[in-house]
């Protein structure tokens, strides 16, 4: 037997004292950890299958359980740590390219936790929630220039298409084969529930939900799979996928193991086959060439629906946008680079790319410089996770923001990045039949729309703190924002003072 | 009448849901100590497997209730939509075992067989409502109303 080069990651702890040896830990674990050993009477674990997604923990009747990382420690420096060492024994074994799925975990600043909200004392009142309106309501779409008017002298009050959203909350693309159907169904109805909009990802939509299409954007990315005119009449909006925060220039693989019927029909592609996306799109080399594929999109839909494209926030993502703002497209949807991803090469994911934070604040300022604001709104994705990161994208001069990983957090994902193995346990990120069924889209789609109801209760009152009754009058308010232990350069970029200024 | 129902195509197999009926009933406060210290907790509910599907089966609290007719005792009756066992008259016979359709009656080891016991929707434990149903991690088993049956 060849030596392992290194120990599972893991440890699981079982307190024989609580264990009644139900072994319903050993029929949830899709990595087959748990087993019972008739010899001793008692459960035992495989630990180098553990993955720590915690759904032992979670439905163990004793709560007998507990995973924690091994503590067997490799003499590590500051400079090759545990992880960098392991991934290096991991590629002189397998000799192939890391994958990794969800958002980097690597230390990287999370500049929403270095922007505080500001709030209304003495001079102007701070607004109660419960007591006065307050708007959450948004609308996505291109804002007209000027009032223009018609021959007979009224105001012509014909505008382009536009979204409206009861909260200014969506779900962010998650294709159905990186996700299973029953989380594309909680998300479908959720949005459905909440007046907002959830996202086909790139797979296509299944037969079941054109139901929900009303409040779905079908996306057409560079694989174009699923694109058809039934879809993209099927939806509210339409988005092109240029590119995606966690894996910016780079396409997309599912494996063909995932490329079950369903998914073969909705993706229509052979099963079996790999879906795999290029990095580019084929005919797109210019804001020219998106300009035509935009318009290409908008003659199909008979100028009904608008136009999104999401890019990942790259370096010069403020000219792209500028590009893209003037290439006819309504929506700009900038994606950060810790948002999530189902696979991503994990040297893509932990080291291209940009905060969304640092991004919004320069297109933003950038649109507004060159007076084309109001040609598009601005989604803004890639690691919101919380409301209060919501209002500070709000106040950055994102018109909407894109969750993704809250939304499976909601859905029972504890983030033990192992997406890419399609084994998830929660049912979520996997096609196997007997572990979709663990998510019950009756309980899913309800736990969506508690969670955005939570979040939006509390813009609310941190909006009303600010003595600010709409989305409208926050967005782009960076006077209510102040940056704490940033320097001068990054304030400069994000448009905000320091705390005290 | 509400009843338990459980949802085939929701039903994981995990069988939590006997261990929290034998937990209901065995009138301990404590999970663990009701099967570390063996004292022969007795679920009412069983999940039959067969590939990939499960699905959890207990009284269907019937309307027939051939049970109810069959015992010679008068130990089960026909309650406000629950058949109840009243255990100081049975007598073991199981004649109620045969005659269940749906393999529901359960001999209760407890007693060492001497007497059987079944499902009573939790109406007569201290937990009040079906433990089964709050208990069941996938929402799988459901205490609804459906229409007679």
């Amino acid at each position: 037997m060849p030596v392992n080069f290194f120990p599972a990651q893991f440890e699981v702890l079982r307190n024989t004292d609580k264990c009644i040896g139900c072994r319903a830990c050993e029929r949830q674990c899709a990595n087959e950890v748990h087993y019972f050993d008739g010899d001793y009477g008692k459960m035992f674990a495989n630990e180098a299958n553990c993955v720590d997604c915690q759904r032992c923990v979670c439905i163990c009747p004793t709560g007998a359980l507990k995973i924690r990382p091994n503590e067997n420690a490799f003499r590590e420096s500051a400079n090759y740590t545990q992880q960098i060492m392991i991934e290096n024994y991991r590629q002189a074994g397998s000799g192939g390219v890391l994958l990794s799925s969800m958002g980097t975990p690597k230390d990287y600043p999370v500049y929403w936790d270095k922007m505080l909200i500001n709030a209304s004392q003495v001079t102007n009142p701070p607004i109660d929630p419960l007591r006065e309106p307050m708007e959450t309501k948004v609308f996505l779409g291109k804002k007209p220039g000027s009032i223009r008017k018609n021959p007979d002298g009224t105001i012509n009050t014909e505008l382009p298409p536009h979204l409206e959203l009861n909260v200014p909350i969506m779900f962010s693309a998650m294709s159905y084969g990186s996700i299973s159907k029953n989380a594309h169904e909680s998300l479908a109805r959720a949005a459905e529930e909440l007046g907002t909009y959830y996202n086909t990802g790139e797979g296509g939509l299944h037969k079941d939900f054109y139901q929900y299409g009303g409040n779905t954007i079908v996306q057409v990315a560079s694989g174009r799979f699923g694109v058809f005119k039934g879809y993209l009449d099927a939806g509210a909006a339409i988005e092109i996928k240029m590119g995606q925060g966690a894996k910016p220039g780079i396409g997309g693989h599912l494996p063909g193991e995932k490329i079950r019927e369903d998914v073969s029909k909705t993706r229509m592609i052979p099963m079996g086959t790999d879906a795999i996306s290029p990095a580019p799109h084929h005919d797109i080399y210019s804001i020219e060439d998106l300009r035509q594929l935009i318009f290409s999109l908008k003659e199909a839909t008979e100028y009904t629906k608008p136009v999104f494209v999401k890019i990942a926030a790259v370096h010069n993502v403020a000219a792209i946008a500028s590009g893209i703002a003037r290439s006819g497209a309504d929506v700009i949807c900038i994606d950060g680079f810790r948002g999530g991803t189902g696979a991503a090469p994990t040297r893509i994911r932990d080291n291209v790319g940009i905060p969304i934070e640092l991004a919004l604040a320069s297109v933003d300022q950038r649109l507004r410089d060159e007076g084309i604001r109001n040609e598009v709104s601005i989604v803004a994705g890639g690691s919101v996770r919380s409301s209060s990161d919501a209002v500070k994208a709000f106040a950055l001069g994102a018109d909407a923001i894109y969750i993704g990983t809250p939304a499976l957090l909601a859905l029972g994902c504890h983030l033990c990045r192992s997406c890419h193995g399609g084994k998830c346990n929660w049912g979520i990120a996997t096609q196997r039949p007997d572990l979709v069924k663990r998510l019950n889209p009756d309980v899913g789609y309800q736990r969506l729309v508690n969670l955005v109801r939570a979040w939006d209760h509390e813009i609310k009152e941190i909006m009303g703190g600010m003595g600010i009754n709409s989305i409208e009058a926050l967005k782009g308010n960076r006077l209510m924002l102040r940056g704490i232990g940033l320097n001068q350069k990054e304030l400069d970029i994000l448009g905000i003072q320091h705390a005290g200024e | 009448m509400k009843r338990v129902y459980v949802n085939e195509d929701r039903c994981l197999g995990c069988h939590l849901c006997e261990y929290y009926c034998a937990f209901a009933n065995s009138g301990e406060t404590d999970m663990a100590k009701t099967f570390k210290l063996n004292r022969n907790p007795v679920p009412r509910i069983t999940v039959e497997s067969a590939g990939d599907v499960n699905f959890a089966v207990q009284c269907r609290q019937c309307a027939a209730h051939p049970c109810v007719k069959a015992c010679i005792t008068g130990a089960l009756s026909f309650n406000s939509g629950v058949i109840q066992i009243d255990d100081s008259r049975c007598v073991g016979c199981y004649t109620c075992v045969m005659s269940c359709p749906y393999g529901c009656i359960v001999i209760d080891e407890k007693n060492n067989g001497k007497t059987i016991t079944k499902c009573e929707l939790c109406t007569r434990n201290a937990i009040g409502e079906p433990a089964c149903v709050s208990g069941c991690i996938n929402q799988a088993i459901v205490f609804e109303e459906r229409g007679e049956n």
